[in-house]
């Protein structure tokens, strides 16, 4: 399946470099792949300046010209549309657009059926509305089976949620379901005009790689997308749309009830949605000199996010934790107050437009990926930043 | 009780380097590891085991090597490991994946509880937990915190999870059988024992092919993958901004110059 072409390879060794599996040797100025290693993920065809390296696929012949549109999956809770649903909606349009075919948005609830004018207003052509009981609260078994039929019945050629702890428990059920292929947590999406395929670009190994993945055999192309990367659809109050009310029958599933929602206390600020994240790290000292974290965040209108020396010292809850074991985050600001910036805790922020560091070590890895650094003692630098901030905000 | 514990192994973040030359992501004697997330589902299933009797199953897929990841999850406590290892299987997307690992855990039937972690640190998809469960026909319980409680004397057997999410957790009730991603905060894993190491050691652990999961060459890897990777590169560098130094007072005025416009 994967071969060395000889007469190309001139053994440079790139593809050993890149390999992310140690599975290339070069033996006598030859790339030889060890294939009990190579797991084919093809880093080593796109290094190789000599087209030497094939991986080689049987093509699949399917009819899928009768799939089409494309859909966004409209995550609510207690009636309210996720954020996300807006930046996928003015992504999906383009795609249309690319397609020439309509865009459609999925809204399951209980007595939801006013929001349908918020998603056309944003963009979408056809809601697919599915209002019941059962679906007042998110289950992912019961809202996988509805949009399982939905998905069977309208055939869609693309399927768009968000990134969510919802998005992404959800899409996947779906997509065994449906037997077609998902990609996680895309930061890019585009169509290959050619081929009419959604060309889907996402970060691996923390954001150190990229990968461009695509679903060329299958239907739909179902992908989740990150927070906060994509712009979100305008409002046109006047847009007209079509909405097309489903009623299923049987689709509680009976093995699992949803109970209580608590919300967070600390937060007033939704970490994955919020548009500016102050954070705090080792440099912070104690738990109690967090207040200085969340008032930076509250003049800001942000949310406080935490590195993991913060909440393994106890300082924090780990709701708070970015990072590779916390959430991945990708705000417009992204404020690191006394973090080192540990590739852990990198990988985890380092898609935030907008990165400022303060801290008083000035060779902190930290500073390496700040668009603004503040080399100091954060317990001065914040009271004078808050008091900056308020005269602007109140002038 | 029979506990299936699903992990991988991957390369060790810490010591993934960028070469600055290539702009190419450096691999050469980096270890492997356990994916960090799985560190906890293991625990968790090594104290449901204590707690409840439970007989625990760890299964991986992967190449030969990943043969370590498994005899250290028996050295913190497992009893059992079986590696799903065949060629076949390389090339394998999340899909797929899912479809290998569920067949696995079907073979180890009757199982009550499926746990894995959130998500792997070199893929971050977070797909294959609930693509098991769906293979599977399971409930789920995604980002699971903590086990409230575990009915074991009912029939079925119940289970109470707490979920976490962006802004809280929630609060699930499940059947079992079921499955569970666990999120870092449910359990602070512990050390092997020497006597688990020793035993971990000498254990025969068992690799399964796709004809022990009674599927076909076609169905499993590359060939039984929907997605393909057309293309893997490296973003360029981040080159590090203006670094204000010196006078507090100053550097945070010049600080909000920049930003001002943003705030």
């Amino acid at each position: 399946m994967i071969k060395v072409i000889k007469d190309k390879c001139v053994g440079c060794g790139l593809c050993a470099k890149v390999c992310p599996s140690s599975a290339i040797k070069i033996i006598d100025k030859l790339a030889v792949i060890d294939l009990d290693k190579c797991n084919l993920c093809s880093a080593c065809v796109t290094a190789c300046k000599f087209g030497a390296i094939l991986i080689e696929r049987e093509e699949l012949k399917k009819d899928l010209s009768s799939y089409k549109g494309v859909w966004v999956f409209s995550e609510q809770r207690n009636g309210e549309i996720a954020p996300v649903v807006f930046e996928l909606l003015g992504k999906a349009r383009q795609l249309a657009k690319d397609l020439n075919t309509y865009t459609g948005a999925v809204l399951l609830g209980y007595q939801i059926k006013e929001k349908t004018r918020e998603l056309i207003e944003r963009g979408a052509d056809k809601v697919f509305l599915v209002d019941n009981p059962v679906l007042k609260n998110y289950i992912a078994e019961n809202y996988s089976r509805v949009i399982t039929q939905l998905l069977r019945k309208y055939k869609p050629e693309i399927f768009l949620a968000g990134a969510t702890t919802t998005g992404r428990s959800l899409v996947s059920r779906i997509a065994v379901n449906i037997h077609t292929g998902l990609t996680a947590d895309c930061t890019g999406l585009d169509i290959d005009k050619e081929k009419k395929i959604l060309i889907q670009t996402r970060p691996a190994f923390g954001g150190n790689i990229m990968a461009q993945i695509i679903t060329p055999d299958y239907r739909p192309q179902m992908a989740t997308v990150r927070h906060k990367v994509m712009p979100p659809a305008g409002i046109l109050p006047q847009r007209k749309g079509e909405v097309i009310e489903e009623k299923f029958s049987e689709i509680e599933d009976a093995r699992i009830k949803f109970i209580d929602f608590i919300k967070e206390e600390l937060s007033t600020v939704n970490l994955a949605e919020a548009d500016i994240i102050v954070s705090g790290g080792r440099g912070i000292g104690g738990a109690e000199n967090f207040r200085l974290i969340e008032e930076l965040a509250q003049v800001l209108g942000g949310a406080v996010g935490a590195s993991r020396a913060a909440v393994d010292a106890g300082w924090i809850p780990y709701f708070h934790q970015v990072g590779q074991t916390g959430r991945t985050v990708s705000p417009k600001i992204y404020i690191a107050c006394g973090i080192s910036g540990q590739i852990q805790h990198l990988v985890g922020m380092q898609s935030s437009k907008l990165i400022i560091a303060i801290n008083k070590d000035p060779s902190a890895p930290i500073f390496k990926v700040a668009n603004y650094g503040i080399v100091g003692d954060l317990f001065e630098i914040i009271p004078l930043l808050i008091k900056k901030i308020k005269e602007i905000k109140s002038s | 009780m029979q506990i299936v514990v699903c992990i991988k192994q991957v390369p060790q973040t810490t010591e993934v380097k960028i070469d600055p030359q290539t702009n190419t992501l450096v691999r050469e004697g980096v270890s492997s590891i356990i994916n960090p997330f799985d560190m906890y589902a293991i625990e968790e299933a090594v104290r449901l085991k204590e707690k409840f009797q439970a007989k625990t199953t760890v299964i991986t897929m992967g190449p030969p090597q990943a043969e370590a990841a498994l005899r250290e999850a028996l050295s913190l406590g497992i009893d059992n490991a079986v590696h799903l290892c065949d060629r076949a299987f390389a090339g394998s997307d999340t899909w797929t994946t899912s479809l290998v690992l569920a067949k696995a855990i079907e073979k180890l039937s009757p199982v009550d509880l499926v746990i894995c972690g959130k998500q792997a640190s070199d893929g971050d998809t977070a797909q294959v937990g609930p693509g098991i469960a769906s293979h599977l026909d399971l409930p789920q319980a995604t980002y699971v915190r903590k086990i409230d409680t575990i009915h074991l004397d009912t029939n079925p057997k119940i289970m109470v999870v707490e979920r976490l999410l962006e802004d809280g957790y929630e609060i699930l009730e499940l059947k079992l059988p079921a499955l569970i991603t666990v999120v870092k905060e449910i359990n602070e894993p512990r050390l092997p024992s020497l006597k688990g190491k020793l035993r971990a050691k000498k254990e025969v652990i068992p690799a399964w092919t796709h004809k022990d999961i009674g599927l076909s060459q076609e169905a499993v890897g590359l060939k039984g993958s929907p997605t393909q990777v057309v293309k893997i590169f490296t973003p360029p560098p981040k080159k590090g901004g203006k670094i204000f130094e010196g006078e507090p007072q100053e550097a945070v005025s010049g600080l909000i110059k920049e930003i001002e416009d943003l705030l």
